[in-house]
């Protein structure tokens, strides 16, 4: 008997993307679900496999209230992914713009500017600030720290310490945003600026008037881009906790299963933050 | 008023600023911006470079800033003892390189499905390679560790390989994104002329489409290859002590150094861990990226243009 058509398309579709269903549900789908099932449980690791018993959100309200110490990080997380990931974003545009005018030799700096992708991971960041590498010698002498945090309110005071201190850092983080950016700005229609331009719009109107609304799906990607990658890198003192609490006896995998979850839970409330925030500037 | 005229300063307006930013003096402000920006990017890799090569004198002279007065390369003989660099470096490549050709191949295939072809649930299987890029690793982590550990391949590559020949590997929806962009941006007259001449998809797919997408072939290859080289937590997991890469070697720096020279309790001389070996360690830690930037510059910047990520 021959297949109609329409069925021999189906199951040619379905012998590409075969794999990928069988790899989800062994290596995404079913993980998820046990990671969950853990966190509901005590899990030891005993010579016989794996016992688990049932204790409710005893390890979500553990994590909540009484460790004090992963309420902190994640947080602190939370404030920092906050605070860092816009800055990112929005330099990665003015870098952008800057990439798009037409001068000599921009792809010399292109190049530069998305060197860190490449050469960026856990260790040689944290080898870089350790040995003083990522702090640009003279920037205390030109803002005088302790002046500064005597002048603004504790948080602003912490988050400007925060960013002089940490601002090459957030450079390395931009550049595949700074891409992004520039591909969408390629792409933007010349003769829509000289229409504006004759209709008395100077270049500022039509940066805020026509090239940010153009831009908006590009920064919504942007957006979730780094929120993600920012979150999964290596250093994140909260990676690092999760890691630690599923060897560590005290805590074991179950409770180290909760604070993944809560982490992930937290990961997509600012995520959405932005993405709602996105949206509603642009209506 | 004769000589500075409103015709005057409106050509030397002209000339400096331009009627749409092609002025000398635009151009020269925008030059400065991106120049200063540019060194703010290399500084941390200029100091790297320069304190890996300086001796114990410089490092304590307070007249040496960032040059060193001498090439002073004991660094880095100590730094490569103390990563066991050429061992590492091959161990690296191996587990970078075979993940990424595993997960580029897997990636196109599954990308080319999800361009070419219909089948029920599409949307909603789509939407879920989409979901995995935002799931974070450490979620899954925890029941694939368990899981290698029941299948006995903890410590060995197939860690690596296994989940990236399924499409599961690091960051694959982002892959498969770009490989369904690249597919859906080929017009299809090419192929529906093969199938009319009477070949088979996978044909079609092998002669035609695959040779069109090279460039998607080469990007995905490429970040694959620098991602699963960077990775450190997950290879602490799934790699564990029996297969090192150059990363997890420079994580242990310090503490490797100790055991392989340590330190007499009333030694003199400057054997102990300074800056400058931990930035030659670093330095050697980047070399073989730095080499495979710059050979595949042009692939790395152009990348994002060519994946079609920001839509057609």
């Amino acid at each position: 008997m021959r297949l109609s058509h329409r069925w021999r398309e189906v199951l040619t579709g379905l012998s590409f993307v075969g794999i990928w269903v069988v790899g989800f549900l062994i290596f995404t789908l079913f993980p998820l679900v046990r990671t969950f099932q853990f966190s509901l449980n005590e899990v030891r690791i005993t010579a016989e496999g794996i016992r688990t018993q049932y204790i409710g959100w005893e390890n979500y309200r553990a994590a909540l209230f009484l460790d004090v110490q992963f309420g902190d990080i994640l947080v602190q997380y939370a404030m920092e992914t906050l605070v860092t990931v816009p800055i990112i974003v929005v330099f990665a545009l003015m870098m952008a713009l800057l990439l798009n005018v037409k001068v000599r030799g921009k792809g010399v700096f292109r190049t530069i500017y998305f060197l860190p992708v490449v050469i960026t991971s856990g260790p040689v960041i944290k080898q870089l600030i350790d040995q003083g590498a990522t702090t640009l010698p003279g920037i205390e002498d030109v803002i005088e720290m302790s002046m500064l945090e005597q002048m603004l309110p504790g948080l602003i005071a912490d988050i400007v310490t925060y960013l002089l201190g940490s601002f090459i850092t957030i450079l390395w983080f931009s550049g595949v945003q700074m891409l992004i950016f520039l591909a969408g700005l390629q792409k933007l229609d010349a003769s829509m600026y000289e229409a504006a331009s004759i209709d008395g719009a100077s270049r500022w109107e039509s940066f805020w008037k026509l090239t940010l609304p153009m831009m908006n799906p590009m920064i919504v990607v942007n957006f979730v881009y780094t929120v993600i990658t920012q979150s999964v890198f290596a250093l994140n003192p909260v990676i690092d906790y999760v890691q630690k609490a599923m060897y560590d006896p005290a805590y074991g995998m179950g409770y180290s299963a909760a604070l993944a979850w809560l982490y992930f839970a937290v990961m997509l409330v600012v995520l959405g933050l932005f993405v709602l925030l996105v949206r509603q500037r642009n209506r | 008023m004769g000589f500075l005229s409103r015709r005057v300063i409106d050509r030397w307006k002209r000339v400096l600023w331009g009627f749409t930013g092609e002025g000398i003096l635009f151009k020269l402000i925008i030059y400065f911006l991106l120049t200063l920006v540019g060194f703010v990017y290399l500084y941390p890799l200029f100091y790297m470079v320069s304190y890996s090569f300086m001796d114990m004198d410089d490092l304590i002279d307070p007249l040496v800033n960032l040059l060193p007065t001498a090439f002073y390369t004991e660094n880095f003989v100590r730094a490569a003892a103390v990563m066991d660099f050429s061992r590492t470096l091959i161990q690296t490549v191996l587990v970078s390189f075979l993940p990424a050709a595993l997960q580029t191949v897997s990636a196109a295939l599954i990308g080319y499905g999800f361009a070419r072809f219909r089948f029920p649930l599409k949307p909603i299987l789509f939407a879920l390679v989409l979901a995995t890029f935002i799931i974070p690793p450490q979620i899954t982590m925890i029941p694939q560790f368990l899981m290698f550990q029941e299948l006995g391949l903890l410590g060995s590559i197939f860690a690596y390989l296994i989940p990236a020949i399924f499409g599961q590997g690091l960051k694959s929806g982002l892959f498969i994104l770009i490989f369904y962009q690249f597919f859906r941006s080929i017009p299809k007259a090419l192929e529906e002329a093969a199938q009319i001449d009477g070949a088979g998809p996978y044909r079609i797919f092998a002669v035609i489409s695959v040779p069109m997408a090279v460039p998607a072939f080469i990007i995905s290859f490429l970040f694959s290859m620098v991602w699963y080289w960077n990775e450190t937590t997950l290879a602490a997991l799934y790699l564990g002590d029996q297969l090192r890469t150059l990363p997890m070697q420079l994580q242990q720096f310090a503490a490797t150094y100790q055991k392989l020279y340590p330190v007499a309790p009333n030694s003199q001389t400057g054997r102990s861990l300074n800056e400058a070996i931990n930035m030659a360690g670093t330095f050697l830690n980047m070399i073989p990226l730095l080499i495979v930037y710059f050979v595949a510059q042009r692939w790395f910047v152009e990348s994002v243009e060519r994946s079609g990520i920001t839509g057609e």
